[in-house]
Formats: C-alpha cells, sequence, structure tokens
C-alpha cells in the first residue's frame, strides 16, 4: 500500500500478476487430536522472499514449518512447492531444508562431517563433497573450524554451522525455525546481517518462524502474522507496522496506544473518532471503511506522539496529561503520561540534546499531540 | 549409698560440664570449635569413603591374597590340604617356598586354555545375541509412549524377583527330553523322536542370553531414551532415510549403552557357574566348572587357586577397559 508508488526495482513478486508462487499452502488444517494447531490457512510464498512466519509462541507457526519440511501432514488442505504437491512426499524426498532451532547438529561428528552430511547422501564423488562442504564452511567463514566437534563450539558458531550445513544441498527453499533466538541481543543483530547477505548471495526462498517482532522487520520481505492457527495479517514489514489491520497486529508489533471510540464523522477524506479513553475527539485524515457509529480503536504509535510542557495551540489531536513515568533508554526516553480519562499513553521521544537540562520529569503537566495522519483506525 | 551419691555426682558432672562450656565461649575459643566441627566433617568424609573400601579390604582383598597364597602352595593330604608357604628350620632361618608349579601346570595343561578359551568364546557369543536381542527391545522401550515405558522396564526387571536358580532349572523343564518343547513338537506332530537340547552348548548359550538380557536392555534403554530425536529429523531432513539414519546417527550415538551392555554381560558370563553346570553337558568347558571339580572333585586347592587368579586376570582386562570407556564418556560428557 505504501510503497505501491515507489519505483518498480523492489522486489515484491506478490504483486506481479505473471508471477507464480512458489510455495502454495492451500486451506491447510493442521488437528493433534481435539487442539487445532493450524485452521484454514491459505499462503502464497513466492522465489527468493524471505518470509517470516511471526507470532507468539503456540499461535501454530512451528507447526505450519514442520508441515513444510514434511515432519508433521496436515490434516486437511494442501501443500504445493514448484507446483508439486508434498502430500505423502518424506522429508528426505523434499528439496527443502530445515535450520533446527537446536541446531540438532550431530555431536559424534565434527563440524566438516556435519556438514558433508547432506551431500554424502546425494552419492555425489567424494572430492565434490569435500568442495562444497569447504565452500559452503567458508561462507559462514568457519573455515578454520572443520575439525571441531559442534560442542567445542560457541553459540554463534554452532548456528553459522547449522545454517552452512542447512544450505549445502542448495535447497529451493530453506526453512528456519527461531534461528536466533539461541543468540545474545549483540550476536543477533550481526547474525540476521549475514543471513540477509548470505540470503542474497545464494538466492533461496527462506521462510522464517520468529516470535521475534524485530527479528522479523530486520529481514523480511513479507511477514505473516499468526494468532490461534490463522493468518491474520500478510504484509510487508512497512505495512504491519505502519497499517496493521488489527488491533492484536498493532499490538503485536511494536508498541502501541489504542484509544477505543465511536466513528462520529465518516467522509471519504477525514474520519473523526469521539473517544471517551482519550477524552477528546481524535481526527483522522484519511478515510476509514468503517459505517457511522461504528465502534472502531485509534492506534497511534509511542514515536509519532509528541510531547510538550506548552499548549502547542492545536485544535486538533492534543490532549492534556500527567507524566507517570519517565524511562530514560539512552538513545531515547519513553514517557507515561496519564491522560485525564485515566488512561496512561505511552510516548518515545528521541534523545536529541546531550544530557538535556531541561528534559520532561515526573508529575509534570505536559500535552501530547500528534498529527493527523498519525493514528490507523481498524474496527477489530 | 549409691542410690544417695548418685544424683549428687549427676550434678556434679553438669556443673563442671556447664562452666566448661561457659569457659570456652568466654574466652572465645570459637576457633578450636570449628577446627573439630572441621575435622569431624572431615572424618565423616572420610568414613563414608572408608567403609566400604574397609569391607572390601576385608572380604575382597584378604581374600584374594589368602587365595593367591594357596596358589603358591603345593597339594597335601592334610588338613588343610596345601602345604604352608614358610616354615622355620631350627627356629632361626625362615624358609619361604613359593611354588610356580600350578600355573605352569594350568598353562601346560591344554584343559584349562581349552576351558578359557571356551568361556571366552560362549561370553562373548551371548553378549553378541543379547546385543541383537536387546538393542530393538531397549529402542522399543525408549520410543514407546511415555506411560508405557514404566510398565514396558517393569516387565524386564520382572524377572529378577525370582530367583535365579529356580529359572535356571524351569529351563530344565522346559528343554528336556520328555520336556515343554518336546512334547508339544511331538503332540503337533512335528518331530517323531525328541530334540536333544539338554546337555547341549547351545542350552548353555539359551541359559546365559536369557539370565543376563536384562542387563544388556537396561544400559541401552537408559541411552537410547537420551537421544535428541531433532538429531532424526535433521537426518531424514538432510535426505536420509529413517534405516540409513538409524545407522549413521541413533548407532553410533548409542555405542556407550552397547559397551556399557556389552561389559555387563561378558564379565559375569565368563565366570559363571551355575548355567553350564545345570544345562551344559560333560563336553561344556567353562573355567567356572573347572574351578568347581578342582576345589570339590579332585580338592587341588592349588590349582584351583591358580585357576581363580588366572579368571580373575582375565577379567580384569575387560573391566579396566569398562571403567577406562566409562571414565572417558564421563570427560565427553562435562
Amino acid at each position: 500500500m505504501a510503497e505501491s508508488s515507489k519505483a518498480p526495482a523492489v522486489f515484491q513478486p506478490w504483486r506481479d500478476p505473471n508471477e507464480t508462487p512458489y510455495v502454495s499452502i492451500e486451506r491447510v488444517t493442521k488437528k493433534f487430536g481435539e487442539f487445532v494447531a493450524v485452521y484454514e490457512l491459505s499462503l502464497e510464498i513466492y522465489r527468493k522472499e524471505l518470509f517470516c512466519l511471526l507470532g507468539a509462541s503456540g499461535c501454530g507457526k512451528s507447526t505450519l514449518l514442520r508441515m513444510l519440511a514434511g515432519f508433521e501432514q496436515p490434516s486437511s488442505g494442501r501443500i504445493l512447492i514448484d507446483g508439486v504437491d508434498m502430500a505423502g512426499i518424506p522429508p528426505y524426498e523434499r528439496p527443502v531444508n530445515m535450520m533446527f532451532q537446536s541446531y540438532a547438529l550431530f555431536p559424534h561428528m565434527n563440524v566438516a562431517q556435519n556438514v558433508a552430511f547432506g551431500l554424502k547422501q546425494e552419492k555425489l564423488p567424494a572430492s565434490e563433497v569435500r568442495k562444497r562442504a569447504e565452500e559452503m564452511l567458508e561462507l559462514v567463514k568457519l573455515g578454520a573450524f572443520a575439525k571441531r566437534k559442534p560442542h567445542q563450539l560457541s553459540g554463534g558458531q554452532r548456528q553459522r554451522v547449522a545454517l552452512a550445513r542447512s544450505l549445502v544441498k542448495r535447497p529451493k527453499l530453506l526453512l528456519l525455525d527461531e534461528p536466533l533466538a539461541a543468540l545474545d541481543k549483540k550476536l543477533r543483530e550481526h547474525t540476521q546481517f549475514e543471513l540477509m547477505n548470505i540470503q542474497e548471495q545464494v538466492g533461496v526462498t527462506f521462510v522464517v518462524v520468529t516470535h521475534d517482532q524485530q527479528e522479523a522487520m530486520t529481514l523480511s520481505t513479507r511477514i505473516g502474522v499468526m494468532d490461534e492457527g490463522e493468518l491474520i495479517q500478510i504484509g510487508t514489514p512497512t505495512d504491519i507496522y505502519e497499517f496493521p489491520q488489527s488491533r492484536y497486529v498493532a499490538d503485536f508489533i511494536g508498541s502501541v496506544n489504542i484509544f477505543a471510540g465511536k466513528m462520529i464523522v465518516d467522509e471519504p477524506d477525514h474520519v473523526v473518532i469521539h473517544s471517551e479513553e482519550a477524552g477528546m475527539d481524535i481526527f483522522v485524515n484519511h478515510g476509514v471503511s468503517a459505517g457511522p457509529d461504528a465502534d472502531v480503536w485509534a492506534a497511534i504509535r509511542p514515536e509519532k506522539m509528541h510531547i510538550s510542557r506548552e499548549d502547542p495551540a492545536r485544535e486538533q489531536n492534543c490532549v492534556r496529561g500527567i507524566v507517570d513515568e519517565v524511562a530514560y533508554m539512552g538513545d531515547s526516553s519513553t514517557y507515561l503520561v496519564k491522560l485525564e480519562s485515566g488512561k496512561i499513553v505511552r510516548i518515545t521521544q528521541p534523545n536529541l540534546l546531550r544530557g538535556n537540562p531541561d528534559r520532561i520529569l515526573w508529575d509534570e503537566q505536559v500535552y501530547l499531540y500528534w498529527d493527523a495522519s498519525s493514528p490507523v483506525v481498524v474496527t477489530k | 549409698m549409691s542410690t544417695r551419691g548418685a544424683p549428687v555426682l549427676t550434678k556434679g558432672v553438669n556443673r563442671t560440664a556447664s562452666t566448661a562450656v561457659k569457659r570456652i565461649s568466654g574466652f572465645g575459643l570459637g576457633p578450636v570449635w570449628h577446627g573439630l566441627r572441621r575435622r569431624f566433617r572431615g572424618l565423616g568424609r572420610a568414613s563414608v569413603i572408608g567403609i566400604p573400601y574397609l569391607w572390601l579390604l576385608a572380604f575382597f582383598l584378604i581374600p584374594f591374597v589368602i587365595v593367591l597364597k594357596i596358589s603358591l602352595a603345593e597339594s597335601e593330604i592334610a588338613q588343610p590340604p596345601y602345604t604352608s608357604l614358610w616354615y622355620w628350620i631350627e627356629h632361626k632361618y625362615l624358609n619361604i617356598r613359593l611354588n610356580l608349579g600350578n600355573y605352569q601346570y594350568l598353562i601346560q595343561d591344554s584343559l584349562y586354555w581349552n576351558a578359557y578359551l571356551n568361556s571366552v568364546k560362549i561370553a562373548a557369543v551371548s553378549t553378541v545375541f543379547c546385543l541383537l536381542i536387546g538393542y530393538p527391545i531397549a529402542y522399543g522401550i525408549a520410543r514407546a509412549r511415555p506411560d508405557r515405558r514404566i510398565l514396558l522396564l517393569m516387565l524386564v526387571i520382572l524377572p529378577f524377583w525370582t530367583s535365579f536358580l529356580i529359572r535356571v532349572y524351569a529351563w530344565i523343564g522346559i528343554l528336556k527330553t520328555n520336556g515343554l518343547i518336546n512334547n508339544a513338537l511331538m503332540a503337533l506332530g512335528i518331530v517323531d523322536t525328541p530334540l536333544v537340547m539338554m546337555q547341549t552348548d547351545f542350552a548353555v548359550y539359551l541359559g546365559i542370553v536369557y539370565s543376563y538380557l536384562p542387563f544388556m536392555i537396561l544400559p541401552l534403554y537408559a541411552n537410547l531414551e537420551k537421544l535428541d530425536l531433532t538429531l532424526l529429523e535433521a537426518a531424514a531432513d538432510l535426505g536420509c532415510r529413517p534405516s540409513k539414519a538409524f545407522f549413521r546417527v541413533t548407532l553410533p550415538l548409542s555405542m556407550p549403552g552397547v559397551l556399557a551392555g556389552s561389559m555387563l554381560v561378558f564379565i559375569p558370563a565368563v565366570g559363571e557357574f551355575v548355567i553350564p553346570a545345570l544345562l551344559g553337558g560333560p563336553d561344556t568347558l567353562m573355567i567356572g566348572r573347572i574351578l568347581w571339580d578342582e576345589f570339590f572333585a579332585n580338592r587341588d586347592w592349588p590349582v584351583a587357586s591358580a585357576v581363580a587368579i588366572a579368571l580373575l586376570l582375565l577379567l580384569v582386562i575387560p573391566i579396566v577397559l569398562f571403567q577406562y570407556n566409562q571414565a572417558r564418556a564421563a570427560e565427553a560428557k562435562s
């Protein structure tokens, strides 16, 4: 939506009507006894995409990934990879490789043997196996560690061995289950970029499962947000962040202030929402597809709000409150402001001045205001 | 007097004790107290280790030394039936006579060689059969539903609740000429004349495999149960068929269990006496039986002791190997 006016060089195969999807998931349901892990889920993933399945734990994202790998069979619906129905095809015959959350490195084999394992199953000549395994270890910068056993490696090195092992067979589709969850924050950020570089180099389609929204935002071409076995929104990171279609998505990705209200003005180019919670009418300068008097929610990101001591003298979208908490986070500060209605609103401001002597403190009266374009209005 | 005196005395003791305690605390003898406690704690630790060692010393090392001593003596028709290793000449000179003839006899007489080799062979073959039978059972239990595993393990351990001897005797009833198997086969018309199974090597193998199978299954189960199943998923994901994944992943990772189980079967099976004595025939040579015959039939204690010492040395080698393997496994884990 937001990027439709941009240059065509942007990688968006899902917008191209001539592209055929590489992976088609068609109304797939997976039940474990009574429990429905995945429900009537349909999804199309295109070649060279880096698709993130994002959701809280237990939302069915790992089950979906395991069905792509062939470890679970769908209870109903079907999965096509490159046009081939995967029903009844065992994991060892699928053109798919997976990187496991626990890495699942073979403890009795050294790094080189682990990486070569997949190639050895293909009855390739030994020299070819060795060459490709070595190349792959170079790619993940582990050439010097070929003779080490997995337990002699650090967490980040193991993660790279697992990645090399899953890439060495040149799969057309690589599945990554929480690939970075076991790494510490610094290493995770570093590895995210490494993963993206490798994906660009080898040109493989990646499907990544994660519960870390930051990871999903950084890595992916598109994100699918899952909740209770269903995909509730699919879109680019920008779409998901700036144009969430539901309160769940808005709340799950980043932090957000949500004001419940009623639509009192419904025009094609603007709407006004009367919100008791905000204690005001919220003016939004874009149309919303909901009838008048509909129950709606206005979602505003903390960084899109402004805070000041002085009354900005605005007619719209300005509300007064008392600072309840201040959290200094170095690059930015987060203020929790209590409105007259009792609602707590979160505002994030970058700390532009070094050691600002005039910073806003606890219990000060402040004004909060935002642009009319900032709120997202959702109806569910 | 004593009845009147006693309370006075008790009081006196109490008083001294309490003043002593007061004095200790008053003069700050805390460190001494702590030192005593520390020494006592050290004593406790030493006794935890020491008592079992004393036990082993009294009931293992000393008998071993006695047997070693007898093995160096000569046979004699007397009470006890062997010569003394030393005696005094004219109350002045100590004469020590060590007789290595018994060991020489063991080496020269092919009976003993054959018995040793046969014991090792029977134990080794039985171990292989235990492994072949026990591995699938252990694997099956380890992959069973968690709530069923306890039951299945109980079934493996259940035979231990019956005396070992009775279970071996029960096999006689099953295997003998007019036993369970032969009667069944005859009744069904499969054989005309009963099969000879008793007093054969077959019966000995059967008895050993039957008796020692749980010792193979339990360590194997303990190992297989720990196997991370995602490793098998990873193997399948990399294009490895389940049958091949077993040989490339499951089997190599279960080698510590295979080794532990094999040692637990092999070591006692080498020295087994009851099973060959009850189920084996006269030509089933096993060193345990030779030992029995030398002691009780021939009453040649020195040769019997030499046989026992040689058997011990024979068994020490696999035990040391086993210990080494265990130590290495523990090291790898840390």
